[in-house]
């Protein structure tokens, strides 16, 4: 883990590759995405911008839920910072490793942090990887996939039917999961990660949007914090 | 192919503040030197954030989801790959909707 951290152009091809799998099902969800932008009265346009540069599909989604003529700008703003809160955690975790790089790659780098390229990066840094450059790979690959899909939703309007029936809904608990088997490192994990279940699932049915995420990740680390199990 | 100005002003706010969250872990731990306890916490968010981000989708998921996750897991133990994993347990999911319309 205290392994020198490299950002090189093979790096960056390795999470390029890895993240090909899970940008299928992020691609399943960007054509909901669009399909959803078109009938809510985006122009295309709109929607790729939106996609290019907010590039959060959860708090996207929830924001098409919101918009409305005339437009809550305040209320579309600050739901969007709630609903992606959980990024602040994702990237304090990745900190160890980017801070061995300079600023401007890590902050470039961390514009392409998604759930997914986060959890691949993380799987390859903790693995021995230690090439920084694994999460604008990653990422970028998301990118292309969730602006292309945008576009297909769009355009396609309501001739594209349920992606989920293919179970690409499935390749991203599938991913998450793999993952989670590569961070096991003995039973005193159980306690933080059945902490972050039960709030986790508790959230996700009494608050919407992706609350359940950051305070299952709160509740499930402050134990962990706390048993100092190593 | 028009564009409202007011929604890109919008979109515009909402890309900052989600910026904002991507970078705003990472420059918090440059400004402060985390004490014994922060790190214990910070290495234990990883597994947490990704406990958190299953947990609901599997309990949605059913009893489908349950034995693909449990193929995806054992799958991912034994040879320590993420496609293989990820490809039975995608394969599962899709059958049992695709033939016996479950899940």
């Amino acid at each position: 883990m205290e392994n020198q951290i490299t950002f090189t152009r093979r790096g960056a091809w390795a999470g390029a590759r890895a993240a090909l799998p899970v940008a299928l099902g992020a691609g399943a969800f960007g054509i909901v995405f669009g399909v959803l932008a078109r009938q809510t009265g985006l122009s295309l346009a709109e929607a790729l911008l939106m996609s290019a540069i907010v590039f959060a599909g959860a708090s996207q989604l929830v924001a098409l839920g919101l918009w409305v003529t005339p437009l809550p700008v305040g209320a579309l703003i600050v739901t969007t910072l709630i609903v992606n809160l959980r990024h602040v955690l994702m990237g304090a975790s990745l900190h160890p490793w980017l801070a061995k790089l300079p600023r401007g790659r890590v902050y470039a780098s961390l514009f392409f942090m998604v759930d997914e390229s986060w959890a691949l990066t993380l799987g390859a840094l903790t693995g021995g990887g230690g090439d920084g450059a694994f999460l604008l790979g990653s990422g970028l690959t998301l990118y292309v996939f969730w602006g292309t899909a945008t576009t297909i939703g769009e355009l396609a309007g309501g001739l594209i039917t349920d992606p989920t029936q293919w179970g690409l809904d499935f390749a991203f608990t599938a991913v998450f999961l793999a993952l989670l088997v590569g961070l096991w490192r003995g039973k005193a994990d159980l306690l933080p990660w059945l902490a972050a279940a039960v709030v986790a699932v508790a959230a996700s049915y009494w608050l919407p949007g992706k609350w359940y995420i950051l305070l299952g990740g709160l509740a499930g680390s402050l134990v962990g914090a706390f048993r100092r199990g190593d | 192919m028009e564009i409202n100005p007011v929604a890109l002003l919008t979109i515009l706010g909402m890309g900052a503040v989600t910026y904002a969250t991507r970078i705003g872990g990472f420059w918090l731990l440059g400004r402060i030197t985390p004490t014994k306890r922060v790190e214990a916490w910070m290495r234990a968010i990883p597994g947490a954030v990704l406990v958190s981000l299953i947990a609901p989708a599997l309990l949605a998921a059913g009893v489908v989801g349950f034995i693909a996750a449990a193929a995806t897991v054992l799958i991912a133990a034994r040879t320590h790959r993420l496609l293989p994993a990820l490809v039975v347990g995608v394969v599962i999911v899709a059958v049992a909707r695709l033939v016996f319309h479950a899940g």
